[in-house]
This record gives C-alpha cells, sequence and structure tokens, in this order.
C-alpha cells in the first residue's frame, strides 16, 4: 500500500472558523509591546469567564529595526464561549500598530474582518520600510475588510500629556491606548488592568498614571467616537461552559517549571536544574530560579553539556537532575544523555521544540525532535519520551516525567514546543492532595559480611540501587565504559554487552504507562487521526466538527511516544485508515509503522506556525466520498 | 570542627580496591596512584565522603582504583559532573582526574569555569604533554615540532601552560608535583587545606608514547633544574646555589648566583602574591628552574557555600506550599457552569 502526503491547498488555508468566537491579533513593531498588551487582554478574557487559547509570534531579533518587515510582532487571541483549542485560524479583528505590521497580518484576516491601523505610523518612511508603493488606507487596497483608521500616535500623546513624558516615552503608552479600546470594543472590565499598571509601575508612579490615563482614552474613544456610525460596536462574547472551580492561565512554561517541582516534591526530593539560556526553553530556568524554598537548586552552567552533566552529577549525589533546552541544545547534551542511560541514574530533560534544523527558526514552532528524542544517540541508547499536548498538560507531564525517572532510574525526555513553551491558556487549579506521591527510597543497606554491594543489581522492574556518595558500606565506582551484570565493574566481553544491551532496552519497553485511551470515537472506525504534542488542539476541533457533519473518525493523542502504550497497535489496526498530521516531515508517522507495521498516512507542516483547524478538516474530508463511506485507498 | 571519632586511622592500603590497574607498566600514573593513596590517610579523609570524578583518558581511569565513591564521566566533562556533585551536596570531598587533552583541550571550557567559580575541589591534572589512550596524537601542551601519528611532520601549534591557563581563569591555588618524586603527598596535601579550587598540574611521564619529555627537569641527575617553592623561603635552586630575583628595571625575573649562602635580594615566596604567582607560571624552562611546589595560594569564598547560603536567604520566611503555588497570580472563580449558548 502506498500513501499519499497531503499538502495544505491555498483553499483551505481560507476557510471559516467557528462563529461562537473571536479571533483578535494585535501586530506591531517588535518594540510596541504587542506581546504585554495581547497578555493583557488574555487575562481580561480569563476573568470574563471565556475559555482561549493564545498564539505569541514574535521575531528572533530582540529589537529588529524599527519599521520593517521582518520586526512584526504579534499576538493572537481566541476566546469564546465554547471549548476553545487553538488560537484560531483568520483573525475577525487584526490591530496593525504600523505599516509593517499590516502588510505582514492581514492577509489572514477573515474577508470581511476588521482592522485598527494607526494612521499615525502610516507615514512615508514607514510606508516605505514596509514596501508599501501607495498608503493602503488611502486607497481601496483593503476594501474587501472594514477599516478603521485611528491616529493613535496623535490620540495618545494627547491623552498623557499631563504627565510632561518625553515624546518617546509617551508614544510607549500607544499599547494601552489601543488595549483599551479593545476592551470596550469586547465591554471588558478594565479594573484588573489598572491594578496591574499600578503594580508594574509601582516604582514610578508618573509611568503608571500615564499608561493608566491612556488605557482609559483608549476605551472612552470607543464609547464616545460613535463608531457605531461606522458599523462597528460592542461584541459581547459570553462566559464558556467550563467545569466550576478556581482557575487561572498558564504558558507551558510556567506548567512545566511547577510540575516539576511538584514532581520533585511527590519523589521527596531536591531539584537541581542545569541549565543554559536559549529561546523558547530559558523561560523554565527562570521561573525556577525564584523557587528556592521548595528545595530547588538552579545552575546557569558554561554551556549545554555542563548544564546536562551537572544535572547527572546532582542525581548522582541524590537530587532529581533536571536540564532544559531546544533542539541545537539537546544535539550537545547526546553524549551525557548515553551517560546518564549507561550509569542508570534519573534525569528530566525537556526539550522545548523548535524549527530546525541547527539555529533554523528560534522563535518558531516544530515537532521535529521526535527521531532526535527517540533514537538521536550513539549505541543503543533508549529512554522514555514524553510528549505534551497544550500548556496546562505540561504540569501533569512533568510529574509524570520525575515519577518514570525516579521509579525506573532512567533519563525521561519531555517534549514541548515553542507554541507550548509561550502560549497562555486557562488553567483549572489542581488539587495537589490529588497527586499520590510516590518518594524515592535510596539504597542503604550494608551487605553481610562477605557479600560485596552491587551497584547493578536490579528489582523486579530492572531498576538498579540508588545510592547516594557518603553513605558508608556501599562505595562503588560507576562510569560510562560497558558494566558487568550486577557488580558494575568494567566488563568488555560479548555476551555481557548483549546482556546488558538487552536489559536496557527491557527496563524501559517495561515501564508501567496508561493503556492509549481515544479522545473523541471508538475503536474500529474508518478514520482515525493519530497526533501527539501540540497539535491537539487543531485535531480536536478538526474532528469535532467532522464528526458533526457525521463522518466516522476517531482522535487518538500520544502522551507516551517511547515506550508506546501496549494496546497502541490493535487500537491503530483496528480502523481502516490513518492520518498522522504533524509539524514535521512525518516523525510520528514513520515510528508507528516501524512499531506496528500499519499504514499511517502522513500530514505534514514546517511552515513554523501550528496547524490550522481547516488544514486537518479539509485532510479528514478527503478520505470520505459524499455518501460518508470511505474512499477507497488511493494508489 | 569537631573531632571525628574513627575506629582506626586508615592506611594507604585501604584506599586501593580489588580491581586489576590497567595502565601500562612504568606509566607514571602508577606513582601518583601511590602518592593519592598515601595523601588520603594523612589528611583524615574517609572513603564514604570521597568522591573521585573523571573524564577520559589514561588518566581518568583513576577512579576505579580508588576504594572511594567514584564516577568515570565523559571526555572533558568532569568539573562539570563535578559541579552537580558539589552543590548537591557540599559536605562531600570531590576530587577531579584529569590530563591534558581531557582538561584543556575538549574540556577547556569545563576547566575554565570551575577555576573561575572556585568550587570547593582538588583537581589533579596529569600532564604528560601527549594523548596516550587514543595512541599518541600530540596534545595542546606538546611543545612546537612534536612528531606523532596525526602530525608526522611535527607539530606547528603553540602549547596551551597549565599553570598560566589556570591563574588566567582565576584559579586561588595553584601547584605542580612531579609523577615520581616524594614531595607530591605534600603537594597534594596542601591542595587539599585550601578551600576551594585548588588546580595541581602533575608532569606525568607517558613511557610509550612520550618517555622522558620532562627528563631535563625530573631526572634525578637534572634536579639542579627543579626550584621547590616553600611559602616565607627565599627562592633557591640548585643546590643553594643559585636563586630567583627581580630585574627591577625590565620587571622581569632572573636567575643569580649565590655566593656563601648569601640569599639578600633574592625573592622571598609568598604564596598569596598574585604577581609572583603570574611571572612563575609563565617562567620559561631553560633559562630558568621549573617552578614546583605551591606557587599560588589565596582563598577566596566557595561557589557552593554562596549558592547555599544565596539558596537559604531566598528562602527565608518562605514555606514550601504546592497548593500555594500552583494557585497564584490572578485567578478567577467558577462558580457553577454557564449555560452554553
Amino acid at each position: 500500500m502506498a500513501s499519499a502526503v497531503h499538502q495544505v491547498t491555498p483553499e483551505e488555508a481560507s476557510a471559516n472558523p467557528q462563529p461562537e468566537a473571536v479571533v483578535v491579533r494585535f501586530a506591531g513593531d517588535s518594540g510596541d509591546g504587542m506581546q504585554l498588551t495581547g497578555g493583557q487582554f488574555t487575562l481580561s478574557a480569563a476573568l470574563a469567564g471565556n475559555d482561549l487559547a493564545t498564539f505569541p509570534d514574535f521575531p528572533a531579533e530582540i529589537r529588529a529595526p524599527q519599521g520593517t518587515l521582518f520586526g512584526v510582532s504579534a499576538f493572537q487571541i481566541n476566546f469564546g464561549s465554547v471549548a476553545i483549542e487553538t488560537a484560531g485560524d483568520a483573525p475577525d479583528v487584526l490591530v496593525a500598530m504600523n505599516p509593517a505590521a499590516l502588510k505582514t497580518n492581514v492577509p489572514d484576516l477573515k474577508p470581511g474582518g476588521l482592522i485598527i491601523a494607526d494612521e499615525g505610523e502610516f507615514n512615508k518612511r514607514n510606508l516605505e520600510k514596509a514596501k508599501y508603493a501607495a498608503n493602503p488606507l488611502e486607497d481601496d487596497s483593503l476594501a474587501k475588510w472594514q477599516l478603521l483608521k485611528l491616529n493613535i500616535s496623535q490620540l495618545t500623546l494627547e491623552a498623557v500629556k499631563p504627565f510632561g513624558l518625553g515624546n518617546k516615552e509617551a508614544l510607549r503608552c500607544k499599547n494601552m491606548w489601543t488595549l483599551g479600546l479593545a476592551l470596550w470594543m469586547f465591554d471588558r472590565d478594565r479594573e484588573p488592568l489598572v491594578q496591574w499598571l499600578k503594580d508594574k509601575f509601582a516604582k514610578a508612579p508618573d509611568l503608571a498614571e500615564a499608561n493608566i490615563a491612556a488605557l482609559n482614552a483608549g476605551h472612552a474613544y470607543g464609547e464616545t467616537a460613535e463608531l457605531g456610525a461606522q458599523g462597528i460596536g460592542q461584541l459581547h462574547v459570553p462566559a464558556a461552559p467550563v467545569e466550576p472551580g478556581l482557575y487561572r492561565t498558564v504558558t507551558g512554561a510556567d506548567s512545566i517549571s511547577m510540575g516539576l517541582v511538584a514532581g520533585a516534591q511527590l519523589a521527596n526530593l531536591k531539584l537541581f536544574y542545569g541549565g543554559y539560556p536559549i529561546t523558547p526553553a530559558s523561560a523554565i530556568l527562570h521561573h525556577l530560579a525564584r523557587l528556592k524554598e521548595f528545595g530547588v537548586t538552579t545552575f546557569q552552567a558554561e554551556d549545554e553539556i555542563a548544564a546536562i552533566a551537572s544535572a547527572l552529577g546532582a542525581s548522582y549525589a541524590g537530587q532529581l537532575g533536571v536540564t532544559c533546552s531546544s533542539g541545537p541544545g539537546i544535539a550537545l547534551k547526546g553524549e551525557a544523555l548515553g551517560l546518564a542511560i549507561m550509569t542508570e541514574l534519573p534525569l528530566v530533560i525537556v526539550n522545548a521544540q523548535r524549527g530546525g534544523p541547527s539555529t533554523g527558526l528560534p522563535t518558531k514552532t516544530e515537532q521535529s525532535d521526535l527521531y532526535q528524542a527517540v533514537y538521536g544517540r550513539n549505541g543503543d541508547a533508549p529512554l522514555p519520551v514524553i510528549a505534551s499536548r497544550s500548556a496546562a498538560d505540561c504540569f501533569d507531564c512533568a510529574i509524570e516525567a520525575v515519577r518514570i525517572a525516579t521509579q525506573y532510574m532512567t533519563p525521561v525526555m519531555l517534549l514541548t514546543d515553542g507554541y507550548l513553551q509561550n502560549a497562555a491558556e486557562p488553567w483549572k487549579v489542581p488539587d495537589m492532595g490529588d497527586y499520590a506521591p510516590f518518594p524515592v527510597t535510596f539504597h542503604e543497606t550494608v551487605p553481610a559480611e562477605g557479600e560485596t554491594f552491587l551497584p547493578y543489581a536490579r528489582d523486579e522492574k530492572l531498576k538498579r540501587p540508588w545510592v547516594k556518595p557518603g553513605t558508608p558500606g556501599l562505595l562503588h565506582r560507576i562510569g560510562g565504559i560497558e558494566k558487568a551484570q550486577g557488580s558494575g565493574n568494567l566488563d568488555y566481553s560479548a555476551d555481557n554487552h548483549q546482556a546488558m544491551t538487552n536489559i536496557r532496552r527491557d527496563k524501559v519497553l517495561g515501564i508501567d504507562i496508561p493503556d492509549q485511551a481515544i479522545e473523541q470515537g471508538e475503536a474500529g472506525g474508518k478514520l482515525v487521526v493519530v497526533g501527539w504534542g501540540s497539535t491537539y488542539g487543531p485535531i480536536t476541533q478538526a474532528v469535532r466538527r467532522a464528526r458533526r457533519q457525521g463522518l466516522d473518525v476517531s482522535h487518538i493523542h500520544i502522551r507516551h511516544i517511547w515506550p508506546m502504550p501496549k494496546n497502541l497497535g490493535d487500537l491503530l489496526r483496528s480502523y481502516d485508515r490513518i492520518l498522522v498530521p504533524e509539524m514535521n516531515t512525518g516523525q510520528l508517522k514513520t515510528v508507528l509503522r516501524d512499531q506496528f507495521l500499519v499504514d499511517a498516512t502522513p500530514l505534514n507542516k514546517v511552515s513554523g506556525q501550528p496547524f490550522r483547524i481547516h488544514e486537518i478538516e479539509a485532510a479528514i474530508g478527503a478520505y470520505f466520498d459524499a455518501d460518508g463511506s470511505i474512499k477507497a485507498v488511493n494508489s | 570542627m569537631n573531632e571525628i571519632t574513627t575506629i582506626r586511622p586508615s592506611t594507604p592500603k585501604d584506599w586501593e580496591t580489588d580491581q586489576e590497574v590497567r595502565w601500562c607498566p612504568g606509566c607514571g600514573d602508577y606513582a601518583i596512584l601511590k602518592a593519592v593513596q598515601r595523601t588520603m590517610p594523612e589528611i583524615g579523609a574517609t572513603p564514604e565522603n570521597t568522591v573521585f570524578i573523571s573524564g577520559i583518558g589514561c588518566s581518568s581511569r583513576f577512579p576505579y582504583y580508588m576504594e572511594t565513591y567514584g564516577f568515570h564521566t565523559i571526555h572533558g566533562r568532569a568539573p562539570a559532573v563535578a559541579t552537580g556533585v558539589k552543590l548537591a551536596n557540599p559536605d562531600l570531598d570531590v576530587w577531579i582526574i584529569t590530563g591534558d587533552g581531557d582538561g584543556l583541550s575538549i574540556g577547556g571550557n569545563h576547566t575554565m569555569h570551575l577555576l573561575r567559580r572556585n568550587l570547593d575541589c582538588q583537581v589533579l591534572l596529569f600532564n604528560n604533554e601527549i594523548y596516550g589512550l587514543t595512541k599518541g596524537q600530540y596534545s595542546p601542551t606538546s611543545r612546537v615540532g612534536t612528531r606523532s601519528p596525526s602530525t608526522p611532520f611535527g607539530s606547528v601549534d603553540r602549547p596551551a601552560r597549565p599553570c598560566a591557563f589556570a591563574l588566567g581563569s582565576g584559579a586561588r591555588f595553584i601547584a605542580r608535583g612531579i609523577d615520581v618524586h616524594k614531595n607530591l603527598p605534600s603537594v597534594l596535601k596542601a591542595a587539599h587545606a585550601h578551600r576551594g579550587a585548588a588546580f595541581v598540574e602533575i608532569f606525568q611521564n607517558c613511557i610509550v608514547y612520550n618517555d622522558d619529555v620532562f627528563a631535563p627537569f625530573t631526572e634525578k641527575a637534572n634536579a639542579g633544574h627543579q626550584l621547590w617553592l616553600e611559602h616565607g623561603q627565599p627562592m633557591v635552586f640548585a643546590g643553594g646555589t643559585k636563586g630567583i630575583a627581580l630585574d627591577t628595571e625590565r620587571l622581569t625575573l632572573k636567575v643569580v648566583d649565590i655566593a656563601d649562602g648569601d640569599t639578600s635580594g633574592v625573592i622571598v615566596h609568598n604564596v598569596t602574591n598574585r604577581a609572583i604567582a603570574h611571572m612563575l607560571v609563565e617562567m620559561p624552562f631553560g633559562p630558568f628552574p621549573m617552578a614546583l611546589g605551591v606557587l599560588y595560594d589565596d582563598p577566596a569564598p566557595t561557589f557552593e557555600s554562596a549558592v547555599v547560603a544565596q539558596n537559604a536567604a531566598a528562602s527565608e520566611g518562605k514555606v514550601a506550599d504546592l497548593q500555594k503555588l500552583v494557585s497564584k497570580g490572578q485567578t478567577w472563580m467558577v462558580e457553577k457552569e454557564p449555560h452554553a449558548i
């Protein structure tokens, strides 16, 4: 059986999203504070009870030259009165703070969507930088959208005039003016934001007041400018039906950090984090560095290798060693990962994947390190791999990684990606009492007279004992050279290497993981969409829509990439067809084919952007005839 | 410090393992191993609190032969592993065993940062100016013109000087020893007594690939070319007939003859004088003798103690409450499920 690779077509890419939700994109220069504006708007939506998902998309340069096309920073939020799993396909509203932001973002805007543009920035110089021959606000090139042009720069300057700020500082309040208008548009409460500004600028009350004034002015503009005449009114997006409880927003980086701390506490261990700055993993280091009271030590090492080597050293000494990085850094850690596998010490390695290879796309998302995670070391070097599906899911995945690492004495790789790291979503605060502790017992029993301690003796799970240096009577040496079974002494013999290789494999394959669940649908259908990681959102929505249309399609989302759930093979074989959407060129697809000899068909996207719902929906649709029957297998 | 009650003092034999030592017959590593095993009882070390950590190379097999805790890691990374060990448990007595290739080539970065941070440990760098385990290629400390399998026409790059590198990296203790010399245990004792990163370059003879490379000062007949430094004592060598003085006009060192034991004008060694240390690590062998013993010893606060203190200060008055942690930030309560529209 051959299978065709489905490429996303432009027609699919411009279809409509759902009506119960609104998608807003803030776009501006990387110095315009768009990420902050988006973050605060997110909070207001969350406080209003909407379900939501966000997609921050920013350039790799810290301060790219002002006004340029590559310096555009954008933040998209999808919020609604229904369950939201993605940041939305096409925006309903685009806020463009300059010509470059308009140019790079307007093609995504839904036909009939609203553009709010700061005409104060549409001057000759900025138009040239954005490579506009004519001012798009003045000709009819934007005719298929609704256009609201305001001189936000001027309006902001007027609003903050009483505070005597310099021109540059005053213009920095532009984003708050814009946010004020956006809050009016969606009838949101300004008070939490006012409080936030007061806290943020506690040391500079003038700046706090200026920003608040700008915010209020933007809001007042909406109220008084009679925008209704232009067909622009307030939109009410009611609260979404969610489980009752206490909520907050989290990014994946927050949630992983807290999950690692929770995991270490459940294991009754101190946590040692060895890290080296890299986008987009650094946020975890920043978060953990502030949590010393949980027995956390953070160490900013001299390089990626030292980061993992120090973490392994800490694990050897009896703490939970953790290191995080992104693809290029994980590549550098490869040899030390092998050492962790050989010495069978617990270690958690987080890979916040980004576009590759090499430096690739540092701030863009991709899922292309699955091979690296599962296979990317010299020798037969198996380790468990877990993939997180959402910002909130990162918490439980981190705890699961700690559990496996400490219960089986093995390094564990946890995969997230740039999108999960940065995107925020509402999170129902867990009750920590619901998590069962899994305390570690260090081996301290001194062998009887005449017997020797065996550092590579194994229990029924094939786990070896964890002995802290400093323990009397259990002196031993470990290292990267092949070990004799039991004694751990150097042993190059053929039979021993065969046996130890088998043990390392069997230990990992024997890890106790839950059976694979089905997210939507049931076993034995016509088509199953199989995903992993951050494609969870778009796959969920696409399958939901397809099922509403009566198509027999199910969704399976794999958390345990290695070892795979024991029932997964039978489950996959129960469907007629298997579709695997991935933000890579087909890595999970290959593993599934290899492990289960099934005809998994890839749907690939490596544009640095997450999947859109309709891209997957269209791919699903292509499997079915008009009467809902599955098409014959294509050549 | 409290008196530690021991059942009996250890002997060098107690520090030997049951493992067969696998260095070439006549290798200088044997002598260093014996010197370390002789040193351990004298410094009152306890095996369970002692950890030997090594990288890759001939020298890095060392931990297998010490009856202590030991970690034979990967090429060049021993300082990084040691940093994690020491930060996780500052009570452990950490010894790093490395070589000229391991510590200055593939692991040069880690050596630099370990010394800069001043982790409390001993770094024993076995310098044989050659790659032994990979069969004789020239190393970063090999002299210009070294013929080896990878440099059949002689090496062309200038060698690194381990002690100058260490001092430049910020090390607060620098010493030199010779594998077979009787003074090695006293150098090791001084290194152990120093709180902070103690860097010791040990001239180690590779009998197979670089035999006698240090003979011009290690041979008995050449002992006159050894300058054994002692704090508070004048820098004299060659049986007290020569000394090191400062050429005040050119601000360099010079060799002076000593007549009738009159050492006036000869520099009195002060281990805390960083300027002298700089001149000693740069002193070229040939015109000058080889400076041995403790070149520099001026303790500074250690990395792990600073980390421990900061962790404690940052935790003060805070409770490790997980529930509070996950509930932080701006939260909202959903009382009951709103009606779907």
